[in-house]
Parts: C-alpha cells; structure tokens; sequence
C-alpha cells in the first residue's frame, strides 16, 4: 500500500486491477510452463493499457519483464506479452530513476541495512537506486550488510524443496544482518523479507524488516 | 659420441576399428547437429570459419608498456612469486653464476651440451670449491638417475621475458633439453632485459608460433608452488625450489637467431 | 570404491551438519572469490575479456566437428597418436591397450576432471597397473581413497590438520607435523622417485589448439611436466570441447581461466605440447597419444539452447560463488563435476531422471552466471533442464526428457493454476486466510521445514486487494 501511496503523492493516478493474482513465477521455476503460461495469461488481460507497470517486488518484476517473453515464444500472444514486458519496472527503478522523487526525512536517526534481491540485482540490474532513494533521508545512517551479494536462501520453490540448505543460508544471512547493529532492514522484495523476517524473529532478533516502500513513505509523510 | 635417438615416427599402435567407428559416430552427429539446428552453427555455414574479429583483439593488442617499464613490471610479478632476480652483463654473468651457485651450497650446475653458455661456464668454474658443470650430453635415458639425485641446478638460456604477467619463455631443444628447467632444484635462466614482449599474445604472434612450435615450448613465470593445503603457499613442490634470473645487459652470445621484441 | 546411487537430498543434509565442511569451504571459497575479484577489478577489462573467450569458444563450437578433424590431422602430422572413444568404456579400453603394447604398469598422473568421468584409476589398478596422482589436492584426495571436491583444488574439504594426520598415518616412515612446506616435501620426495621410475604419464588438456596440433596444459606444481616430459610415453586425455581454433585463441582464454580459478594472472607453468621427442632432442617422451572423449556431450552439443554448457573452461568461478556449493561442499553432489556447472552437465551426461534432484538444487540467484568467463546461461540452463525432467518437449534430445514428472507436483501446479488463474477463487482464497489468520498453521510438510527455522509467515489482517479498494485505489 505504501508503494501505492508514494506514486500517488507524484501526482500519477495509480490503478490497481483487483483480478492480478500472481506473475507465474512458481510454477515457471518448476517447470511447469503450461500452468505459468495460463497464470500469466490472466495477468495480460488485466494490464491491457499503455501505462507503465509498476511491481514491489523484484522477483516478480524479472520474471514480468525478463521472462515473460521466453515463456510465451512461439505463442500467439507473444506480441501482446513484450509490449507488457516493455512496461514492467521494479518499484525502487520507477521510483529513483523513472520520477527521480525527492525525499525529504521526517523521522528520527535511525540505522539501517539493505538487502538487495539476487533477482533485482542480477536480472534487472538494480544497484544503486535503492541506496540513492535512502541516501536522500538525512538522518537515515545506511550500513552495508556483509556478502552483500549473497543470496538469502529463498529461492522461491528453492526454500520449499531444499529447506535445509535455504535454512543454513537464511541462518547466514540473518547472522550478517544482526552484526550490522542496524534496528532496520529493508528490501524490496516480498519473497527476500519474508524469508529473513521468518529467521530474524525466531532467532529473537530486535532487528525489524520492513519493506523498502513502507520506510520511505512513514519517513516521508 | 654419444648416440642420437631415432627419429620420432607415428606411434606403432594401430587405431582399432572400434575407435574409427566411434570417431564417425561422434563427428556424425555433430555435423547433423550443424545442418539441423539454427544458431550458431547456422552463422559460419560450414566453411572456412570466420577469422578473429581485430576489433575483439584490439584491446589484447593495446596492452603495451613503454620498453623502459616492462623489465620492471616483469620483475615485479616474478619476485612476487618468489622467483630470484641477479644482474650481470655479458662479460660478467658466468662469475656471477658461479658465485650464486657457491652461496647455494651447489656442487655442480648442468648446461645444454650444445647450448652457448656451457663454454664460458667451463671458463668460470675451474677453481677449487667451484661448482662442476656437468653437460646434458647425451639421451636422458643415460643420465636420468643422476639428473634426479646428483644435479643442483640447471641453467639455461630463454626467449625473452612477458612483462604484463611475468614469466619467461623457453624453447627446450637439442641443444639445452626439457629437463634442465624441471628436474633440478635450481634452475638459472639467463634473460636479455631488452627482450621482452608486453603480453603472452603478443609474443605468441610476435614468434611466429603459430606456423612452426616446436614439440616443446613453454612459460615459466616463478619456482613450483601449490596451495592445495588449506590454500596456504608452499613453494619447491614437483618442478624446481628456486627460480633464479640472471639479467644480462646485452644478451649471452646466441647463435640461433634471436626474435624481435617490438 | 563403490559407487552409491545420487542422493543429493540426503548428502546436502548431512554436508550442512558437518562444521568441519562448512568451516573449510566458506573460508576457501571467501578466499578464491576475493582473489579473483582483485584480479578483475577493472570492470572494463572484464568485459572486453570475457566477451572475447566467450566469442572465441562460440567460435569453437561453430565450428566443432572441422575443429576436431583439424587437430587430429595436425597432431598426426607433428607424431601424435589420435585416439577417438564415444564412451569412457572405450576410452579406459584405450588407454590400457596404449599401455599394454609398452608393457607399461606404473603411471603418474597429471590432474584431469576427464580421468575422472572415466574412473580411470580404479579400472587400470583392476587391470594391474598402478595409477599415481601427482598434483598435490589429487595426491592427497587418493591417499585418503575419495574423489576430488573441486574441479581445480580437488582437496579443498580438507583442512592443515585433517592432512597433517593423513599424511601421518598413510605415508610410511613419516611423522606427523602440520608444517606445510614439511608435509609438501614429503610428497615432492615420494612422487620424485615415481617420475623417475614410471613407464607412463598421463595428463589432461586444458586447450587443444587445431591451427598447430598442440596440447595446452596450465599448472604451477610442476607435476604435470614431469608427467608429460619424463616417463617414455606420455598419454593425454581431453573432452572433444576442448579444442580450439588458434594459438591466438589461448593467451586470452588462459588469461580468464587463470583468474577465475585460482586468482592468479598466469601459472608457474605454461606447457605446448605438440609432438614427441623431437629427431634430436634427448629427453621428452617418444610416444605422445591423444584420447578424445565424448561421454555425452556431442548429444549436449545437439541442443543449440544447451550447447553453451560446452563452451565451459572449467575455471571452477561458478561453484566458487555459489552459496549452495559453500555450504555443502563438493562430495555432496556425487558427480565429477559438482557446483553450479555439475549441475547442468550431469544431469544432461546421466540423464535427467537419474539426476532430478540437481538441477532443482539452486534458488536461481545468477551469482555463477555473472561470473563464468564464458558467458554461459547456467541458471537458464537450469530452468531448461527442470522443464525437460517433468515435460519432454518435442524433438527435445534431452537423456531420459520427461521422465522425473512426479504426479504429486502435476496436482500441485493444476491447484495452483486453478486458483491463480481466477481472480474469484484468488480473493476467496485470500480472504480465508486474512481472516482465519489467527489460527495455528498447519505443521505440514512445506510448513514444518519453514517453521523449524524460520516463524511461521502471518498473513495480514486483509489483503493488498482489500486496502487497494478502500483507500480508492481505482480498479482497470
């Protein structure tokens, strides 16, 4: 919802189509195409306009904008899914390098970590933006999170099939995210947070995840 | 005199028609595989393939240092790796041999019987507590055991020198053979600073390698090392304990042809 | 040694549990990717690099078969034996029989991952010859009777004092001591003696160069010229991708491998090899014998999609950085080649029923991909593979395609599409579980392993759609 509210205080008129359910990327890891596809398809009829797509979530958002069109090569609607895949961009992308948005920081000091998605970072290329956009908060203090570009062991259907090596790096990662003394850490990927929360909170971490978009907008408001 | 070995022929043992059908097998379905699929194959049709794109190679080929700064950089990555560094010039390079060799605790140092550094060593090392020099003169089969045990150092002459990453480049021939730089645990090279090619590329194209290798050419960038053991460096492991480079200002006396550093 | 039917599940789990393994590989696998990132730090250099050994292997396999005819031409011009094997039977079979007509019965061996696929050792010391490995990780690896856990530090599982006691026990005469350059020694000692003594050598390749008919072999032991220089006969085995175009093709392609593997800019030893001992030299081998191996990859080689996995130099960069191979180790995989490449060679070489398991073993995170130096798809591939196991496509040339389909996940995916798929069974879904939220969650399967380190995920008390509609987000 914050998401929402931060493109909407941009002045852009923001439409969430109630029909979306889920871009696919389940059943596409698993390779099951047929039951992607099908998923996917009732997505492309729900974005049919010209405007961009904005998604919080940078799994979903590469598989929209990276793999959609290899899952629908040789379909006839192939056109039809590019011309989404063209439109699709991650939130903190939109948000930073798209509308280039101002932040100014009302809240308190505070000390936070980030942690990038495998996803976001490697299939669409997302590195700075992030950083810039709580970089504009002045009393917000960014600490880096150790093997920053280690992956967090979600994985997706990964930390279903193979639960005890997406454990052992959840454990790894929850451990680097407690030694950066941050109270904070943000993503912005809804898979990443709910795997680390998942291990901060029964490690009885004090740390609290939150969505990147959900800080910006209480620290904003 | 000793005995030259026969020449090299093609190995007695015949390719088995076991061997000539699989042969057909593989190389049939990668050609069906080229006719079939699109791709990459579809993209150079078969015929002559397409040659090195000079684009792509550009860069290979601005990898240079100005002459003055490559024997630096040489020296630099070898030492790094622990390989020795003595200078000498043409008049004074056998003394400075022997004298290191003297310091090593060597008892003797082994040369190329044809190879242009055994005379003036044999000059050097006439006194008393010099080390022998010992000549690979004839097949290794006749002197292996005591090129196992019985040698301390091997001295040879080389190429010319990398300066991008370090490293020498050797020619083993009749003249100084393969095992010189291998088998004793110290082995001297002598290098002429001014040969020196910027990268491995460039002297791979620079000698003409590529029409006329001999059966062995090889680099030799620093003594044997391994970090098999918890990555830690041990060095001396299977090849020789102590690389030792002899600079000599002018180059050694060569009667082959030498090659054109650029 | 026995071979036990994969089990990557039970292995993983098991390697996870072990400190030791962890310990050993998180510490060698910081080290090996910080070495290599020194290396590249100019981001310039790697990219026109990498884009150059990735064109020049595409190049290669272009151009496979003419490539092949090539080098065994040429090497039969410059006096080396070509021998050709489909299978790694008729590989073993020729290298025996290569061993045989020289009456040959002790072997050092050089370091080759393809001696490897062949099971090399174990069959020639059945057929009574002995087969020494004399690169220091192999050494230690077969010492202790287990197989490599790394393509280029093959003992890299075991830790200074898991060695020191081995050495310790295994080697005769000797004391136990963890001092390195000492335990170096003692092997420099014992495989002095077998250099010298052997009948044969044996050595991978790491490029075949077609232009010249030469053998391209990188090290920094010295054992491998040993192997190859010493012993009367020298044997060298290579997998037919192995071959390339030019001479000119190598410095750059050994400038990536270099790197990648083992962080360094070039070996101690840089070896061509394009003939026996020449008509007056006085020491190299008088027999030099080429065995080119297929074991499977000209049916990858069929695929255009899967050919990339060929373009592979073996760097070991993939496994390097890959999160599942730190924390569980070589050995776990059961195959020759373990890491992120392991697991889409495998399963393409034994099939991907056999091996199932593999290419689902990743969360797809592309730390491999943005490190091969040859531009290969792995986590592509993988997604590829995973297809190809449960759904044979058509004309798919994929060993044992379509056969891993399990009927369980087939209802599991047709549920999820039932409900995803209809924007009305999703809210209704959603809404039971926004307000049955407060219940325990099931401690089923998925579940109980998530919850048994992690807290069970709470669902909010309403769903993205229901706020969206209250706040007057419009719908399309």
């Amino acid at each position: 919802m914050a998401g929402i509210e931060l493109l909407r205080r941009e002045g852009l008129e923001v439409v969430f189509p109630q029909g979306q359910t889920c871009c696919g990327q389940p059943a596409f890891n698993s390779g099951y195409s047929e039951e992607a596809r099908a998923v996917a398809r009732t997505q492309l009829a729900l974005f049919p306009e010209p405007w961009p797509v904005v998604v919080p979530s940078g799994s979903c958002a590469a598989m929209m904008r990276r793999h959609y069109p290899e899952l629908f090569a040789g379909e006839p609607d192939l056109a039809a899914v590019e011309a989404l895949a063209g439109r699709v961009h991650e939130l903190t992308e939109f948000l930073a390098g798209v509308l280039g948005v101002k932040l100014v920081d009302r809240g308190q000091p505070v000390r936070v970590t980030w942690h990038a998605s495998c996803h976001a970072l490697r299939e669409l290329g997302i590195r700075e933006e992030p950083k810039a956009l709580l970089g504009q908060l002045a009393n917000v203090e960014l600490v880096g999170l150790a093997r920053e570009r280690e992956c967090c062991g979600f994985g997706g259907t990964f930390a279903v099939r193979f639960p005890e090596i997406s454990a052992a790096m959840v454990a790894d990662k929850a451990a680097d995210v407690a030694a950066t003394g941050a109270s904070e850490l943000l993503s912005a990927d809804c898979g990443c947070l709910l795997n680390i929360a998942g291990k901060l909170e029964q490690a009885g971490s004090a740390v609290r995840p939150r969505h990147l978009a959900e800080f910006l907008w209480e620290r904003t408001r | 005199m000793p005995e030259t070995p026969p020449p090299a022929t093609p190995p007695a043992t015949p390719t088995s028609p076991a061997e000539v059908a699989a042969r057909e097998r593989i190389l049939g379905r990668l050609r069906a595989a080229r006719t079939a699929a699109g791709g990459e194959a579809a993209a150079h049709g078969g015929a002559a393939p397409a040659p090195v794109d000079t684009a792509d190679t550009a860069f290979l080929a601005a990898k240079t240092w100005p002459p003055a700064e490559r024997l630096a950089r040489l020296r630099r990555c070898m030492e790094a790796v622990r390989a020795e560094f003595l200078e000498a010039t043409a008049a004074t390079w056998p003394a400075v041999v022997r004298d290191f060799l003297r310091s090593a605790g060597a008892r003797n140092v082994m040369a190329g019987a044809g190879s242009p550094l055994a005379a003036p060593l044999v000059a050097a090392c006439a006194g008393d507590g010099d080390p022998a020099l010992l000549l690979y003169d004839r097949p290794v089969e006749q002197l292996k055991a005591s090129l196992f045990s019985a040698v301390d150092a091997g001295i040879t002459t080389c190429l010319g020198g990398i300066a991008e990453t370090g490293g020498l480049v050797l020619c083993p021939s009749p003249e100084e053979p393969r095992l010189l730089s291998l088998v004793p645990p110290i082995h001297l090279v002598l290098l002429d600073p001014t040969r020196l090619w910027n990268t491995l590329w460039h002297a791979v194209r620079d000698l003409g390698w590529a029409r006329c290798l001999p059966p062995n050419a090889l680099v030799i960038s620093g003594p044997s090392k391994t970090a098999d053991i918890e990555q830690t460096l041990a060095y001396g492991v299977h090849g020789p304990k102590r690389l030792v480079v002899v600079l000599v200002a002018g180059g050694p006396d060569r009667a082959a042809s030498p090659a054109e550093a650029p | 040694m026995t071979t036990l039917p994969a089990n990557f599940r039970a292995s993983s789990t098991a390697a996870l549990a072990d400190p030791q393994i962890r310990a050993n590989f998180r510490r060698a696998m910081d080290g090996l990717m910080a070495k290599r990132a020194a290396l590249f730090a100019d981001p310039a250099e790697w990219r026109a690099l990498r884009s150059l050994g990735t064109s020049i292997r595409r190049r290669t396999l272009a151009n496979l078969p003419d490539l092949l005819e090539r080098l065994e031409q040429r090497c039969r011009a410059n006096g080396i034996a070509v021998h050709w094997a489909e299978t790694t039977a008729e590989a073993n079979a020729a290298v025996l029989s290569i061993l045989r007509a020289h009456g040959a019965t002790r072997v050092v061996k050089g370091k080759s991952m393809v001696s490897e696929e062949m099971h090399l050792n174990d069959f020639l010391e059945e057929h009574g010859v002995e087969s020494l490995e004399s690169d220091l990780g192999e050494y230690i690896v077969q010492l202790d009777h287990e197989t490599p856990s790394h393509i280029i530090m093959p003992a890299i599982h075991k830790n200074g004092r898991q060695i020191a006691r081995l050495f310790g026990e295994k080697i005769r005469g000797a004391q136990y001591t963890e001092d390195v350059d000492t335990l170096t020694g003692m092997a420099r000692r014992i495989l002095r003696r077998k250099f010298e003594e052997a009948d044969a050598g044996l050595s991978g390749v790491n490029f075949a160069v077609a232009e010249t008919g030469t053998l391209v072999l990188i090290e920094n032991e010295g054992n491998g010229r040993m192997s190859t220089h010493v012993p009367p006969l020298h044997i060298a085995l290579m997998g037919i991708e192995k071959v390339v175009e030019r001479l000119e093709d190598v410095p750059p392609l050994l400038a990536l491998l270099c790197r990648s593997a083992t962080g360094q800019t070039i070996t101690t030893y840089t070896n061509l090899i394009s003939g026996p001992r020449g008509p007056h030299e006085k020491d190299g081998p008088r027999e030099v014998h080429l065995v080119i191996l297929d074991n499977g990859r000209s049916r990858i080689f069929l695929d255009p999609e899967l050919r990339a996995t060929l373009r592979c130099i073996r760097c070991g960069a993939c496994m390097n950085h890959c999160p599942v191979y730190t924390r569980v180790g070589g050995h776990a995989y059961a195959a020759v080649y373990p890491g992120p490449i392991g697991k889409i060679l495998t399963p393409q070489v034994e099939g991907v029923k056999a091996r199932h398991e593999l290419p689902h073993a990743s969360s797809l995170c592309g730390a491999c991909v943005e490190v091969c130096p040859v531009e290969i798809p792995i986590t592509e591939i993988l997604l590829r593979l995973r297809r190809e196991a449960s759904h044979r496509e058509p004309g798919s040339t994929v060993l044992e395609a379509g056969e891993a389909r399990d009927a369980w996940e087939d209802r599991i995916w047709a549920l999820w599409r039932r409900v995803h798929a209809s924007p009305r069974i999703y809210r209704l879904v959603s809404r039971l579980a926004t307000r049955l939220r407060r219940l325990p969650p099931p401690r089923l399967g998925p579940l109980r392993a998530w919850t048994s380190v992690r807290t069970a995920p709470r669902p909010a008390p309403r769903s993205l759609h229901e706020l969206a509609r209250e706040r007057g987000v419009p719908d399309a």
